[in-house]
């Protein structure tokens, strides 16, 4: 592997030495001292070029547990303000002498574009509404630990998929590691053509819900204008959102996931989020995890304790 | 003016092609006489067999100038022509300012002029500034040559304005054309709405915003009568309508781009916006209506769209890339390589259709007497796709195999492009 930029494709080997490596990594997470000097003398580049806190905080979390040193950038305080091109930029960082580049951006593609322009190895952390893959990577390791094995698991993902690097990443790597998908969604929030693509599809949640072991509820993206895609907020809740009621009808074992950051009272109620089957809070752990995994894998760390 | 003979072609004269092997003999500017064993005057080419035709026209070139020169000018862009084989263009009027009053078309056609490469036509404006709330100069546009006026780049969005413009030009015969997407349906759009876009999560752009448009035209060319030429048809469903509008009798023409009949959205899967032109590259049953479509003369002409955009602007990530490809230097190969017409089809709709449809006169039809603009194609040599002779890099064709090379193109008897390679005329102003 010499970057990591999507996860269509990956094969179940490589998913499962990266889930491996994730769960070693876990257990260095929860000692006394959560650190390994693997990546030592070793440069991240975090370029995230779209807001972003728990993806940019997880990923240099991740890149110091490993004792590898930081870049940073942001849009906010940077050149771009100033006309400099993507390019420029990631060639400037990459002189000042990064070894990885892990690259967020609103544009679909940006990644693989600097992948080409530096000749590092990049991570996509996230692409429009493309691609995110080590979000699937630690979605998968989470339900892996909740259940052993992805295996014949029916996992329902509900909501905006049509904006949803999340539900496009999450697709590939569950159906790759054996789960069975339901995508649950207004025809609005669903993409136009899944031609090719490893799920089911549901209109109505609640038809779907008793049979499901796990339960990936997307953010409503109410910044994408609500009003055009569903018709309220309220409406979203009553049809597609996980209420109490909806709770309480699920399998007793069946887990419930959310990438964050959650909108407590439209797609999750707070019982909900708050209940000990909602795993939102392994998923940011285990995203230290595997985010170690990849830098690990990518860096071509030795681990040497 | 010297003489020049192009010996031993495939001669397509007053649309036909004449047998075996001819002479074209050029005298003054004009085709003095052809015919098979002729005495040859002044320096002779040998063609060798290949295609000798009327030099190609395109209806929908941009040039760039006025205003956005750092990425063609209209001296980089004849350039481009003249090795594509064309003799004449139609530059489109979404420049800075766009071409929307007479004295901007006249600087347009007499840089055209001045460089000397390629007879230069400008389109003017449907609307003023292309806003789409007022008539743009239109009796000042037609004083200085307009014959074609559109928007291009945007719909007239607002169906009573459009109504007007067509009721206006109607009786002048100008041509009303239209690059057809509905901006609600196209909003935030970037590439064709389907298998490629979802997996990309990129916006789509339906078929739908464009055949709503053209159904929308035809019913407003059947109210006013105006003629009515719809740009770049990308989907089997624009086909569709305007094979209906011309069973019904109403003026209707089309174009197909080379882009269009090359690709299908498959090439998108990589999301390099060499790729990114709008209307965006749609399925492969498109493509196949299209190339079906020109071979039956349901469209009409071949038209460029031939875009050209600078190196950075197209090195970015998709969404920040503009919209565009370049096309007038292998429009001739792609015909070729891609539709499969013969002689007479490849000169109908590259050069006498087009012509027609905007009224140059000198152009479309080689014939003993007119002026000699004239392209030499050879059907079976590949094309040159490791070069770019335009200023723009986003051609979407290097590397690729395109077979049929254009050697030789002459506008009034002269070389404007020999053995591939342009030729600047002498004392040009460039």
């Amino acid at each position: 592997m010499r970057d990591l930029l999507t996860t269509e494709g990956l094969s179940r080997e490589l998913l499962e030495s990266l889930l491996d490596d994730g769960a070693e990594f876990a257990e260095v997470l929860r000692r006394p001292i959560p650190k390994v000097p693997a990546l030592r003398g070793k440069t991240v580049a975090t370029m995230f070029f779209e807001p972003s806190t728990r993806t940019r905080l997880s990923f240099e979390r991740a890149a110091r547990a490993l004792s590898a040193d930081i870049l940073s950038f942001s849009p906010g305080t940077s050149s771009l303000k100033k006309g400099e091109s993507l390019k420029d930029t990631v060639l400037t960082i990459q002189a000042m002498g990064a070894d990885l580049m892990v690259v967020r951006h609103t544009s679909t593609g940006a990644p693989w574009r600097v992948a080409e322009w530096t000749k590092l190895p990049v991570v996509n952390g996230g692409d429009g509404a493309h691609q995110h893959p080590t979000q699937a990577l630690l979605d998968s390791l989470t339900l892996r630990d909740r259940f052993g094995s992805l295996d014949g698991l029916r996992i329902g993902i509900v909501g905006d998929i049509r904006h949803s690097r999340v539900a496009r990443s999450d697709i590939h790597a569950f159906a790759t590691l054996g789960a069975v998908v339901t995508l649950v969604a207004p025809p609005t929030l669903l993409p136009p053509d899944l031609a090719g693509w490893p799920v089911e599809v549901s209109h109505d949640l609640d038809e779907v819900l008793t049979e499901l072991d796990a339960v990936y509820l997307l953010r409503v993206q109410a910044e994408r204008g609500g009003s055009s895609v569903f018709p309220s907020l309220p409406e979203y809740r009553q049809r597609f959102g996980m209420t109490r009621r909806r709770f309480a009808r699920l399998k007793p074992d069946t887990a419930v996931l959310h990438p964050g950051p959650m909108i407590r009272g439209v797609e999750i109620d707070q019982e909900v989020a708050d209940d000990p089957r909602c795993l939102v809070l392994d998923q940011v752990a285990n995203g230290v995890a595997v985010r170690m995994a990849v830098l690990f894998q990518l860096l071509g760390g030795e681990r040497d304790e | 003016m010297s003489d020049l003979t192009l010996r031993n072609g495939t001669v397509l004269a007053a649309g036909k092609v004449l047998p075996g092997r001819q002479d074209v003999v050029i005298h003054d500017g004009l085709v003095a006489a052809i015919g098979t064993d002729l005495e040859a005057a002044g320096e002779v080419i040998d063609c060798d067999g290949a295609w000798v035709g009327p030099g190609l026209v395109d209806v929908h070139t941009h040039l760039r100038e006025p205003g956005q020169e750092w990425k063609e000018d209209i001296e980089s862009g004849s350039a481009a022509a003249a090795a594509g084989g064309y003799t004449a263009v139609v530059a489109m009027p979404n420049t800075d300012p766009a071409i929307d009053a007479g004295h901007l078309a006249r600087y347009v056609q007499e840089r055209g002029r001045a460089v000397g490469l390629v007879d230069v036509m400008a389109a003017g404006c449907i609307t003023a500034g292309r806003r789409g709330e007022k008539l743009a100069h239109l009796d000042e546009l037609w004083d200085a040559g307009v014959r074609l006026f559109t928007d291009d780049g945007d719909s007239v969005a607002d169906a009573g304005l459009l109504r007007r413009a067509m009721e206006y030009l109607a009786e002048r015969g100008g041509i009303v054309s239209e690059h057809c997407i509905d901006a609600g349906l196209a909003a935030g759009g970037q590439v064709h709405e389907g298998e490629v876009a979802s997996r990309l999560g990129m916006v789509g752009v339906p078929r739908e915003a464009e055949e709503t448009i053209i159904a929308r035209d035809l019913a407003l060319v059947r109210l006013t009568g105006a003629r009515y030429h719809v740009q770049h048809l990308s989907t089997a469903g624009a086909v569709a309508l305007v094979a209906a509008a011309k069973a019904e009798g109403l003026p209707v023409t089309a174009e197909a781009t080379p882009h269009h009949l090359c690709f299908d959205h498959g090439v998108v899967a990589e999301a390099n916006p060499v790729y990114k032109m709008m209307p965006p590259l749609r399925e492969p049953a498109d493509v196949a209506a299209l190339r079906q479509a020109l071979r039956d003369g349901i469209i009409d002409l071949v038209g460029t769209d031939h875009a050209p955009h600078a190196a950075h602007e197209k090195d970015v990530p998709w969404e920040e890339a503009p919209f565009g490809v370049i096309g007038l230097e292998w429009a001739a190969a792609v015909v070729n390589t891609m539709v499969g017409l013969d002689q007479e089809g490849f000169f109908r709709v590259l050069s006498s259709a087009p012509a027609r449809l905007v009224g140059l006169d000198g152009h479309g039809d080689l014939a003993v007497g007119r002026e000699a603009n004239i392209v030499v194609f050879d059907p079976e040599r590949m094309a040159d796709t490791s070069r770019i002779v335009s200023m723009a890099p986003n051609s979407p064709y290097l590397g690729m195999e395109l077979r049929g090379r254009v050697t030789h193109t002459l506008l009034r008897g002269r070389l404007t492009t020999r053995d591939g390679e342009v030729v600047q005329p002498a004392g040009a102003i460039g």
